[in-house]
């Protein structure tokens, strides 16, 4: 089961994941980064400090959104990812694509550019 | 030879007894006559032929019982009409016996004693037969749906008048003797209390009465018939009765008429409300068949035909439809003696009508399920009854009787309308669950083709040379997994090897994992290195993957020849090596990532080719994250390390006993909690 948090802070928007992200759950994971993009965020914040576990299906909710990332040039950072899923993101080559920090305060950083 | 004592043999030998039994009556008679004529006494004992009649009275009785068995409601009337026949040809042949008689009167041969008494034997017999016969049917309806006490009062009866057969032999005359009047009247009296039990009359539908009647009615004449010719004396006689000295045969009389005369009476006074009862047994058989038509395989249309059916008979309606909404939206209207347009009117006039009565339904505190009676104006319906339809608790359609009379339903037919339509419902709800577990049965046998057919998109043989063993495994978490594995021989010394994971499980893995291997069977015949390999992949991938999915795959080429280990790794987990010279296992962690996540050329940025030599006893490990991120019920994971561990502890074995000791140690650390991903592990082993 996952939950998902959202909150506005200053300039950014902040999504924080809670729990496990499965095939089934991922779907609530993809509505609420959606969300996020339609609204027009240009800085987007994911908040893994509580994610326990993230399978393929998360990991693939993530990857669909690169593009869209780089075309529209919107700050798409995470931060406080666990060693073992920082391990999964590596493995995959996604650390290579996304934007991801150690924590809140490495990625508000990485916002303003710093 | 050997006797069957079966029904038919006792039928056979009172038969016999029986006739042998009247000859030699006949023959006393005829020596009696003899004797008389010619002056000489034969000897006999007085009480001898009386005795012979008795027990030729024992043997027709034995015959009958064996002879009417079986009584069912449907065969009232042909055991009645077996009655009438036997009378019929009795009095048939009385009459000719006694119009010839007449015929003969004032000649000789009227005089003539053999001749009289021959006619005068063939009467008895004829009357016995028949008295018994009827005695037989009217014992089996009497015990038609019978009890402990009343088998129990028959009993004693039956037996008292199987003695009453030897009363004959006191000699007594019931005209002179006080105790043969208190023994007749006693059994005359247990004979018409018997006499009440006419149960059998109920189950008679309105046409079978009619029969009875008539077929009674005649018995009846016959019995006063044969009680005339008997006992009636001749009009030259001072007395009004012969004198009487059978006990038995009077009492038969007794009970034969006073049953026929009940029964006739109580079947006339059936007569009117025979009709209620077969309704009844309508309902009840309808009712029947409503909670049958589930087993009988019987559609949902079936069931809601028998419903408006039904209860269309049970309440006299004149019209009536059914509308179901069925699961697919759409509205479904069975009816009968209404058209179209006329179930729309009268649908308004429902709506509108004010003069309405709610009756709740008793087992249902929800207000949709109550039914509604309407009274109608301005419409050649003057009632309406209106009873939601509840299919999986849910209202699911409605049921309008209409009815041309007004005040129409009584409480009695709203009851049976009720049970009429829960029953149905539970048919239906049945019905639809049946269907579903059907549809899952397929589905599941689907499944299975599909696994049987992944299956077989992994090789079965391993391409390899006598440097290198070769052995995998593979598990899917459901029927159909994304795991893929493949080999294929480049040339004599060369070898590609691959190892894949699409994201996701199940059936969407599956479709993908099939993808990949039609990638690599034409890829790999280009003999391509394995990086453009991948980019060849990755390019093929974006234009068949969907948005969020992606595949992990790591490729190797083993060259036997250089004795070289060439590979690209796309996101796929690292490669465990163990190396026989520094007896330690470790990971290739070179760079990668996933087919299908960068859909354009910059993938090939992130793909890195490493080349390595092998040794002698060297292991390769590949396997999927079904095996490294399995987790225990405590959330741990079997993880990186103890996989590395493993293999230093069992570096010694063959392919075969290593991947058996990672899965029996996977097992065990995942202990109770299911493996819910799908897990392949190859292990590869130089020489």
């Amino acid at each position: 089961m996952v939950e998902i948090k959202k909150e506005t802070e200053n300039n950014y928007l902040l999504l924080s994941v809670e729990g496990d992200v499965d095939a089934s759950s991922s779907i609530h994971l993809d509505k609420a980064v959606r969300e996020a993009f339609d609204d027009g965020n240009q800085q987007i914040l994911i908040d893994c400090t509580n994610l326990n576990y993230i399978s393929s299906a998360g990991l693939g909710v993530f990857m669909s959104y690169i593009e869209e990332i780089n075309q529209n040039s919107i700050n798409f950072v995470l931060f406080g990812l666990t060693e073992k899923v920082l391990k999964v993101f590596g493995i995959l080559g996604l650390d290579q694509l996304l934007k991801i920090k150690e924590d809140k305060e490495a990625a508000i950083a990485e916002l303003n550019g710093v | 030879m050997k006797i069957k004592f079966t029904g038919k043999f006792y039928m056979r030998l009172s038969l016999t007894l029986a006739v042998l039994l009247w000859l030699i009556i006949m023959l006393i008679d005829f020596l009696g006559i003899l004797a008389d004529r010619s002056q000489v006494d034969l000897g006999l004992a007085p009480y001898l032929p009386t005795l012979f009649l008795n027990l030729f009275y024992i043997a027709v009785l034995i015959y009958y019982r064996f002879r009417v068995t079986k009584v069912e409601s449907a065969n009232f009337v042909d055991l009645l009409w077996r009655v009438f026949a036997t009378g019929l040809v009795s009095v048939v042949i009385s009459l000719i016996i006694r119009l010839f008689n007449n015929e003969i009167g004032g000649t000789t041969l009227a005089e003539n004693p053999f001749l009289s008494s021959a006619f005068y034997n063939i009467n008895k017999v004829l009357i016995s037969v028949f008295l018994i016969s009827t005695f037989t049917v009217w014992k089996k309806l009497i015990l038609y749906q019978k009890s402990k006490r009343l088998i129990l009062a028959w009993k004693v009866f039956e037996a008292s008048l199987l003695l009453s057969i030897f009363f004959n032999l006191t000699g007594l005359v019931l005209q002179e003797s006080l105790l043969f009047e208190v023994v007749f009247v006693t059994m005359a009296i247990m004979a018409i209390i018997l006499s009440a039990n006419l149960k059998w009359v109920a189950y008679l539908n309105f046409k079978q009465k009619w029969k009875s009647v008539l077929l009674i009615l005649l018995i009846t004449i016959y019995i006063f018939y044969f009680l005339n010719y008997l006992y009636i004396a001749p009009d030259n006689s001072p007395d009004v009765f012969n004198p009487i000295v059978e006990l038995f045969v009077i009492v038969l009389f007794v009970f034969l008429l006073f049953y026929s005369l009940f029964s006739l009476l109580v079947i006339l006074f059936n007569l009117p409300t025979s009709s209620v009862f077969e309704r009844k047994m309508e309902e009840a058989i309808n009712f029947q068949r409503l909670s049958q038509s589930i087993q009988q395989g019987e559609s949902e249309d079936e069931i809601f035909d028998i419903l408006l059916n039904s209860s269309m008979n049970a309440v006299y309606a004149d019209a009536g439809w059914i509308e179901i909404n069925l699961p697919n939206q759409d509205l479904k209207v069975v009816s009968k003696h209404i058209g179209r347009e006329n179930i729309n009117r009268i649908k308004e006039h429902i709506m509108s009508a004010k003069n309405r009565q709610v009756i709740k339904n008793p087992l249902s505190a929800n207000h949709d399920t109550d039914r509604v009676l309407v009274s109608l104006k301005r419409s050649n319906f003057k009632t309406a009854f209106v009873v939601p339809l509840l299919i999986q608790n849910q209202v699911s359609g409605f049921m309008y009787l209409l009815n041309e009379v007004s005040d129409s339903f009584n409480k009695e037919m709203i009851n049976i309308i009720n049970t009429f339509a829960s029953q149905a419902s539970v048919s239906v709800e049945n019905s639809r669950l049946m269907g579903e577990a059907l549809l899952n049965e397929r589905y599941k046998e689907e499944l299975n083709i599909a696994k049987s057919v992944q299956r077989a998109l992994l090789p079965k043989e391993l391409h390899h040379n006598d440097t290198f063993k070769i052995h995998a495994f593979t598990e899917a978490a459901a029927e159909v997994g994304g795991d893929y594995y493949d080999t294929y021989q480049l040339d004599e010394h060369r070898f590609a090897v691959v190892i894949g994971d699409v994201s996701g499980k199940g059936t969407s893995a599956a479709f993908h994992m099939s993808q990949m291997k039609g990638i690599f069977q034409s890829l790999v015949q280009k003999d391509l290195d394995p990086k453009s390999f991948l980019i060849d992949a990755n390019n093929a991938l974006s234009n068949c993957l969907e948005r969020t999915s992606f595949i992990t795959l790591t490729y190797f080429i083993i060259d036997t020849k250089k004795k070289t280990l060439e590979f690209s790794r796309a996101g796929h987990c690292p490669t465990l090596y163990y190396s026989n010279k520094e007896k330690e296992a470790k990971y290739f962690e070179n760079k990668g990532l996933g087919l299908g996540i960068l859909r354009n050329q910059s993938f090939e940025n992130f793909i890195e080719v490493s080349k390595m030599k092998f040794k002698s006893d060297d292991i390769l490990v590949l396997y999927t994250d079904g095996i490294s991120e399995a987790t225990n019920s405590e959330n741990e994971e079997f993880g990186y390390d103890r996989m590395q561990t493993l293999l230093q502890q069992n570096a010694h074995y063959d392919p075969v006993m290593i991947q058996k000791v990672f899965i029996s140690k996977l097992y065990e650390f995942c202990k109770d909690n299911d493996l819910n991903d799908d897990y392949t592990m190859l292990v590869i082993k130089f020489n």
